[in-house]
């Protein structure tokens, strides 16, 4: 038995072990060896790891000894104090956030692990590691700060690490462009959540601690439960933040370009963890969101617009981590969708068994990527079955379990979010009548494109025969296999955790304490004749994608992509220029505000207001004393002569 | 306002003196001894710091009032030499203290004419900012005020850029033409005001009317908008900036701009409170446009020294902000972030100066990829950088934090009259997080990453082993106000507390009809009223 007090040291262990990893390889580069690197900058997380699953056992202990138990809190320091503010370095480990730190520090390790033989050769190996482990505990931070402000500090600190392993290969200007991009994205919707934060504690009168805000929140007389405009503009201007750090519409445009990072980066931080942060922020104030059904409608409609709208761009895309891109925004569209319609145990299962297969196949990519020589084009792969037989083997797991096949996990827990999208309501009635209908044949479409463009992606990558003559692929060594195995056994039993019965839902049990004043909110209409009569439609949906993804990439229907190409060009070509987001926004946002500060800095700084306002009388008093200029030697100690003699006039005057 | 403590040993004397002693010092000793000038200037502004570090320890953290304060006769028409710190001063203080040797450390290889008077400058500077912030009499306080003027003229003029003339007349003029008047202002509240004596707390109890205190509020208010500089004063600092050595930017920046902030927290604001509350809408609006403001023409410029001068704008903007939002935190805020500001800007300029120093230019274009070869600068720069932009863990975060939400509780909780007014201003200065990572960080991908374009930029050598001391002392302030703020925040907590206090009774009082600004002490009920408008709840 796990006292509670151990679970305290723990948590420090958990989140500082990471930061030590991240200093000792930061400022000691040079001193280390590549074996000390890597075992320090592996070590710490496996450390962070091992603390996790015992800080589990102890909260299995003292759950079993008080089915009710709460949380535990580690409190270090007192971090803001001033007037009326009164912010603590806490740690807060509840059911929830053990869930995303054994997510975040299991596969953080094995990522870590597999990074040593990724990144063997490169020559900043030590700041790599660095900035990994700086994630790590930035993310843990996220996960478990007690305070919303504590949040925010790891926030913005995955932000800051994004943008550094972005822009790591930082000799490359695209990749140096493309950190900065999605700095500045994610700083856009940081505003929204400082803002909201404010409005939330100054004008609800509640408070940055996310527990004592669930106490003031339930309060029945509290102004949460009457002022349901200001709960709305504070869950939406939260929300903000949220579609920058999981990628939704509309800030969704710098992860696909964040795939200029190395790949165990795509697959940690841009695939398994960061990019959940928005869904975890929004489950961890469920009690919160659920209070404005308006605000979970746009959370819900952003979502499943989210999901197709990215499905549909991952459909012609031809870099494999491109459509690994567009795939994780279309996968956490559908965790939004989720928490938008307050099924948050469902989002949370998605958000983890997509961690599962979405970073195993961000992983086999990079095996794949390494294999082919830095090759990125799947038109140029091909036949990679046999040369890569473990890579291939672990890819096909994590594509089945991504595309919905029965019995792998991504079916488990896709299934409970479209099941739920129909099942739920807020308990005050729909919004809009039919808008949960139209969410759940968004999701279903979506469904289709995701089983369709996955399998595209491994029919072209892995069957048939190599396109490429330059290249010689080869399996990857065992620090990049061991991670991948591990990762798609995940992919494959990961659900078993979620199973759709009500007893057999270990996953939902534990959450339930965490979500009751969420689902208390919300009534469930379905049935669970509903339930499993979705299954099978979800079932056929995914062979039906598989199949079709076979019959144009390898079976008999191999002409009508072409065809489709040449007739549909206009699509095609919006497809391809994944409908020229980017562009709109560079023409409406960024070349205005280029533009524009131009404009100023020329025309109200220099001439109006240096020009006119300060050097105009200079030159005026220049011009009427050209006269007296004999008087006048032009130099400093003239003018203060002058203005003594003005000031002994003034003073004179006044008196 | 009033005396707390008086001091046993003068420590604030010795801190005053010591520069001062050591500009003497170097005036003896002959020009070849270049050596000698460098580490006797190096060895006083260490001591100084020293001995202030003494002031910190002997600060006692709960008192409001002026504490280790000295008093003796000095000039005979009354004006004493009356010294003292209290929560407002002493960070500013330490800063000052701190900032002088590093400074002088980062000029040792950057300045090769005419060092001794360089050093001398320095030294005089220096006992001149320190006295500005201490002074607890007028006269005292505007004969350091100006004093600060003629170092910096000179360090522009003499040791500037090609434009050095031009941006040491009009520093020089645009700043002296502001205090001047405040001169004028302050003999005025000597002879009209019935102050028995010239010394500060005479002056906060003088008896102007409200006419009086607007027209006396606008010329301090001007001289110090303009030292700060709030927009639209500004456009002297980015010639300034870029025409000074490293060093006087530093100074310039880290110190003497806080001057203006300094100026309105411990005299325009105490002396006028009720012409205070009735500028504050116009000043808030100027310092939130200021933000955006800055950010945006910063984002325009191609010369770095320009860039940062035009963001020391911007975050002047938020200093100026908090102030006048009159709630603890915001002023606490404004404080921390004087501090902040000076901590973040100054080692800017200096890694402005590392790259100068080695390329002989300012303009971003010609850089490009450095940080492959200069890894260790590169490092600095981006800490400098993320506790420029406000980085939560750094030291930025957590002032403008306080700053943003005392104005938004302010907007959202004080009077009905600023609601709008307060929510917009707090949305508009709240873009400048945003704006800041704009243009900083496209700077820092300029500079630092990308191909090397330019072949000069191939062998660049990376900071040396003093220029790391230097930076890296500052960046270990930036990671301890970022992670552990309360150190410096508690040292503030009571001054601001009485500050407020006092504002808001004469402001209340003025409001609700007084008949006569507020000299007396607030009766029970209008006490009881502004606790309960200050807001007992605490925000965890």
């Amino acid at each position: 038995m796990i006292k509670e007090t151990t679970i305290q040291s723990l948590l420090y262990l958990i989140v500082f072990a990471p930061l030590a990893g991240a200093i000792l390889n930061g400022l000691f580069p040079r001193m280390l060896s590549r074996r000390a690197v890597s075992v320090i900058g592996v070590g710490l997380p496996f450390v962070s790891f091992g603390a996790t699953l015992l800080a589990l056992w102890g909260f299995l202990g003292l759950r079993a000894a008080n089915p009710e138990f709460p949380f535990v809190t580690a409190e270090l320091f007192q971090w803001i104090v001033s007037g009326p503010i009164h912010v603590d370095f806490a740690l807060y480990l509840d059911p929830l956030s053990l869930v995303m730190t054994l997510i975040v520090t299991g596969i953080g390790s094995l990522i870590h692990l597999y990074s040593v033989g990724y990144m063997h050769d490169d020559a900043s190996y030590a700041r790599y590691f660095s900035h990994l482990n700086l994630f790590l505990f930035s993310m843990l931070l996220l996960v478990l700060g007690r305070s919303l402000l504590l949040l925010f500090v790891g926030w913005e600190g995955v932000g800051l690490c994004s943008y550094l392993l972005i822009g790591f290969w930082f000799d490359d200007m695209a990749k140096a462009v493309a950190g900065k991009k999605a700095f500045l994205v994610n700083r856009i919707g940081d505003f929204g959540f400082l803002i909201a934060l404010f409005f939330l504690v100054f004008h609800l009168g509640g408070t940055l601690d996310i527990p004592d805000l669930r106490e003031v929140v339930a309060n029945p007389t509290s102004i949460f439960r009457t002022d349901t405009a200001m709960v709305t503009l504070v869950t939406l201007m939260l929300f903000v933040g949220a579609t920058g750090k999981s990628a939704q519409i509309p800030l969704y445009v710098w992860l696909p370009d964040a795939m200029a990072g190395p790949t165990p980066v795509s697959a940690l931080i841009h695939a398994a963890t960061m990019v959940t942060a928005g869904v975890y922020m929004i489950a961890r104030l469920n009690f919160l969101f659920v209070l404005s059904p308006v605000t979970m409608a746009i959370v819900a409609t952003v979502g499943a617009a989210t999901a197709i709208f990215a499905a549909s761009i991952g459909l012609v895309q031809n870099d494999i981590k491109k459509v690994l891109a567009y795939s994780t925004v279309s996968q956490l569209g559908y965790m939004v969708l989720a928490v938008g319609v307050g099924a948050f145990g469902a989002g949370v299962f998605h958000l983890m068994t997509h961690a599962f297969f979405k970073a195993c196949l961000f992983l086999g990519a990079g095996s794949v990527i390494h294999a082919m020589a830095g090759e990125q084009d799947i038109q140029k792969m091909g036949g990679l079955r046999r040369k890569m037989p473990i890579t291939h083997a672990t890819f096909l797991v994590s594509t089945l379990a991504i595309a919905g096949v029965p019995l792998l996990s991504g079916f488990f827990s896709k299934d409970e979010i479209l099941f739920k999208v129909l099942a739920l309501q807020p308990a005050a009635g729909p919004v809009v009548p039919g808008l949960n209908g139209l969410w759940f044949a968004m999701g279903i479409g979506a469904a289709l494109m995701t089983a369709l463009y996955m399998f595209r992606l491994y029919f072209l990558t892995f069957s048939g025969e190599l396109r490429s003559h330059d290249a010689h692929p080869h399996e990857s060594p065992a620090t990049m296999t061991i991670p991948l195995i591990v990762l798609a056994v995940g992919a494959a039993v990961a659900g078993y955790i979620g199973l759709p019965h009500p007893r057999l839902n270990v996953l939902e049990h534990w959450l339930h304490p965490v979500f009751a004043d969420g689902a208390a909110a919300l009534v469930n209409t379905g049935s669970h004749a509903l339930e499993y009569g979705l299954m099978g439609v979800s079932t056929v949906v995914a062979f039906l994608g598989i199949g079709l993804a076979w019959a144009m990439y390898r079976g008999p229907w191999r002409e009508v992509p072409g065809r489709l190409h040449a007739s549909l060009g206009g699509m095609y070509r919006t497809l391809w220029n994944k409908y020229y987001v980017d562009e709109a926004y560079d023409a409406v946002i960024v070349r205005p505000l280029i533009a524009g500060s131009r404009w100023i800095h020329r025309w109200i700084d220099a001439a109006l207001i240096d020009g006119i306002g300060v050097n105009g009388p200079a030159r005026v008093l220049a011009f009427v004393g050209g006269a007296a200029r004999r008087l006048a030697c032009g130099d400093v100690q003239a003018y203060a002569a002058a203005l003594a003699i003005g000031l002994a006039i003034l003073v004179i005057f006044v008196l | 306002m009033t005396v707390e403590t008086i001091a046993t040993t003068p420590f604030i004397t010795w801190s005053l003196a010591i520069p001062l002693v050591g500009a003497a010092f170097l005036a003896l000793i002959p020009r070849a001894h270049a050596a000698a000038h460098k580490g006797l200037a190096l060895a006083f502004s260490l001591l100084a710091f020293l001995v202030s570090l003494s002031i910190w320890v002997n600060f006692d953290v709960g008192l409001a009032g002026f504490q280790l304060v000295e008093d003796h006769a000095w000039l005979p028409f009354g004006a004493r030499y009356t010294v003292g710190v209290d929560g407002i001063s002493i960070l500013l203080v330490m800063l000052t203290t701190f900032l002088t040797p590093l400074t002088i450390l980062s000029a040792f290889s950057a300045i090769d004419k005419r060092p001794k008077e360089f050093y001398i400058a320095m030294l005089l500077l220096e006992t001149a900012m320190l006295g500005t912030l201490v002074a607890m009499d007028m006269v005292l306080f505007y004969v350091f005020w100006e004093l600060m003027l003629i170092p910096m003229y000179l360090m522009i003029g003499i040791w500037g850029g090609e434009r050095r003339l031009y941006a040491a007349v009009k520093f020089f003029l645009y700043t002296f033409a502001g205090s001047v008047l405040m001169l004028v202002g302050i003999l005025y509240m000597y002879v009209k005001g019935g102050s028995a004596s010239f010394a500060y707390l005479d002056f906060l109890k003088s008896g102007i009317d409200l006419r009086e205190q607007m027209w006396l509020f606008a010329v301090f208010g001007l001289a110090f908008a303009i030292k700060v500089p709030l927009f639209p004063f500004h456009t002297w600092l980015p010639d300034a900036h870029v025409e000074a050595p490293t060093a006087g930017s530093v100074i310039l920046a880290g110190v003497l701009l806080k001057m203006g902030t300094y100026g309105f927290l411990r005299f325009a604001i105490p002396f006028f409170p009720e012409a205070a509350g009735t500028f504050s809408v116009p000043i808030l609006v100027l310092a939130a446009v200021g933000i955006v403001y800055g950010s945006l023409v910063a984002f325009a410029q191609s010369d770095i020294k320009k860039l940062v001068a035009y963001s020391s704008v911007a975050h002047l903007g938020f200093v100026v902000l908090g102030m006048f939002a009159m709630t603890h935190e915001a002023v606490s805020g404004s404080i921390l972030q004087m501090v902040n500001h000076g901590i973040s800007t100054g080692a800017l300029f200096l890694l402005v100066g590392v790259l100068y120093e080695r390329r002989h230019t300012r303009a971003i274009d010609a850089y490009g990829g450095i940080a492959r070869n200069m890894k260790v600068f590169a490092t600095f720069l981006l800490i400098i950088t993320l506790s420029s932009i406000g980085l939560p863990g750094t030291n930025g975060f957590v002032g403008e934090f306080l700053i943003l939400a005392g104005l938004f509780r302010e907007a959202l909780g004080g009077p009905a009259g600023f609601k709008g007014l307060g929510i917009a201003l707090g949305v508009v200065a709240a873009t400048g997080i945003v704006l800041g990572a704009v243009y900083m960080l496209t700077m820092v991908r300029k500079v630092l990453f990308g191909p090397i374009v330019h072949e000069e930029n191939r062998n660049l050598k990376d900071v040396n082993l003093r220029e790391f001391v230097v930076l890296g002392s500052l960046v270990v302030l930036v990671f301890w106000i970022g992670i552990y703020p309360k150190t410096f925040l508690s040292r503030t907590d009571a001054s601001v507390k009485l500050l407020l206090d006092t504002y808001k009774t004469r402001v209340v009082d003025h409001r609700l009809g007084g008949a006569k600004a507020g000299m007396d002490a607030p009766d029970q009920a209008l006490r009881a009223h502004l606790d309960a408008a200050a807001g007992g709840e605490v925000v965890r």
